[in-house]
């Protein structure tokens, strides 16, 4: 098969799978355990909040995830300006011990999309401090060209607002990225099924990032390898080479030997 | 003596270290990162950075996001 020797490469680290997850939303632990070993995902998001003081009786997410199986992407998910970022991100490297990041710096609560302007601040500076940064942007190829040119491992476009499972709203903007910037294009947010998913291999992007797609699924695990065996196909098809589009017919059994 | 903790007045111990503070609250130092008055205090430091009072910490850990 093609994909075998087809590996996602992200600051010089090879992934064999290119979807991510997250491990938001999930009903219990051990319901998202499952849906991470089903994805076939090698790099999963997580959050850093506040430890609970009052209540230590919660288990710790840590205690249930393999690291030796997984790379941890931390996210600065709820930060709306540079500096929040930037203290989350120095945060996740303390506890975690990886300089990887997923870069959000959101602009408003409704939609959740980027503050761009603040995240170009905040990527300056963490790559300055030597993360690998991994920036939820725009679908606007001008920003991914800035975050590019400050070094950003990859950029990750938005397909949708997160968790709207509205798929790959602009597939076009999407294209014009992939056409014109060299690190690793990941779609992140808006995925909704498994042909989402798939729509976003297809254009040539180099992975997928979901998270409510899964966990808010009816069924999380059949969605998570719904969602493994997209990524595939749209990757296969993608590397395949699909045929023109066309307006008309072209039959596809001969027209000589016809009975009539 | 008097800190703010993640947010919340706490007394704790007097002239706790930070390790001390962990372990008064069990919480393993392997997987939290802890912050006072926003400087990152490494892991490695742990045991020698005294708290004091009105020390604002904050001691944070991964959960389950996108």
């Amino acid at each position: 098969m093609a994909l075998e020797n087809d590996k996602l490469i992200i600051a010089g680290r090879e992934f064999s799978s290119r979807l991510m997850v997250g491990t938001g939303k999930y009903a219990d632990f051990q319901q998202m355990v499952r849906a991470l070993e089903i994805s076939g995902a090698e790099i999963i998001t997580v959050a850093v909040r506040r430890v609970n003081i009052s209540d230590r009786s919660k288990e710790s997410l840590l205690d249930h995830i393999d690291l030796k199986k997984y790379t941890l992407l931390p996210n600065t998910a709820g930060c709306y300006t540079a500096d929040d970022a930037v203290r989350t991100c120095r945060l996740a490297r303390e506890a975690g011990l990886s300089d990887f990041v997923k870069l959000e710096v959101l602009g408003d609560e409704k939609t959740l999309f980027p503050d761009n302007e603040e995240l170009l601040k905040a990527a300056k500076i963490l790559i300055k401090e030597g993360f690998t940064v991994l920036p939820y942007c725009s679908d606007d190829v001008t920003v991914c060209r800035k975050l590019e040119d400050l070094g950003c491992a990859a950029v990750m476009p938005l397909g949708a607002p997160i968790g709207s499972g509205l798929g790959i709203r602009n597939p076009y903007n999407i294209k014009i990225i992939l056409e014109n910037i060299k690190v690793p294009v990941i779609v992140d947010a808006g995925v909704g099924c498994a042909s989402d998913a798939a729509i976003a291999m297809e254009l040539g992007c180099h992975g997928v990032l979901m998270n409510t797609a899964i966990a808010g699924a009816q069924d999380p695990i059949a969605m998570a390898e719904a969602m493994k065996l997209a990524v595939i196909a749209g990757r296969l098809s993608y590397q395949a080479g699909r045929i023109p589009r066309k307006l008309y017919a072209n039959a596809s059994s001969p027209i000589e030997g016809l009975l009539a | 003596m008097q800190v703010i903790l993640n947010g919340d007045p706490a007394d704790i111990k007097e002239n706790s270290t930070v390790a001390e503070l962990l372990e008064q609250l069990k919480i393993g130092r392997e997987r939290v990162a802890v912050e006072v008055n926003l400087e990152i205090v490494p892991k490695s430091a742990y045991d020698l950075h005294t708290l004091a009072t009105e020390d604002r910490i904050e001691i944070v850990h991964f959960v389950g996001g996108g």
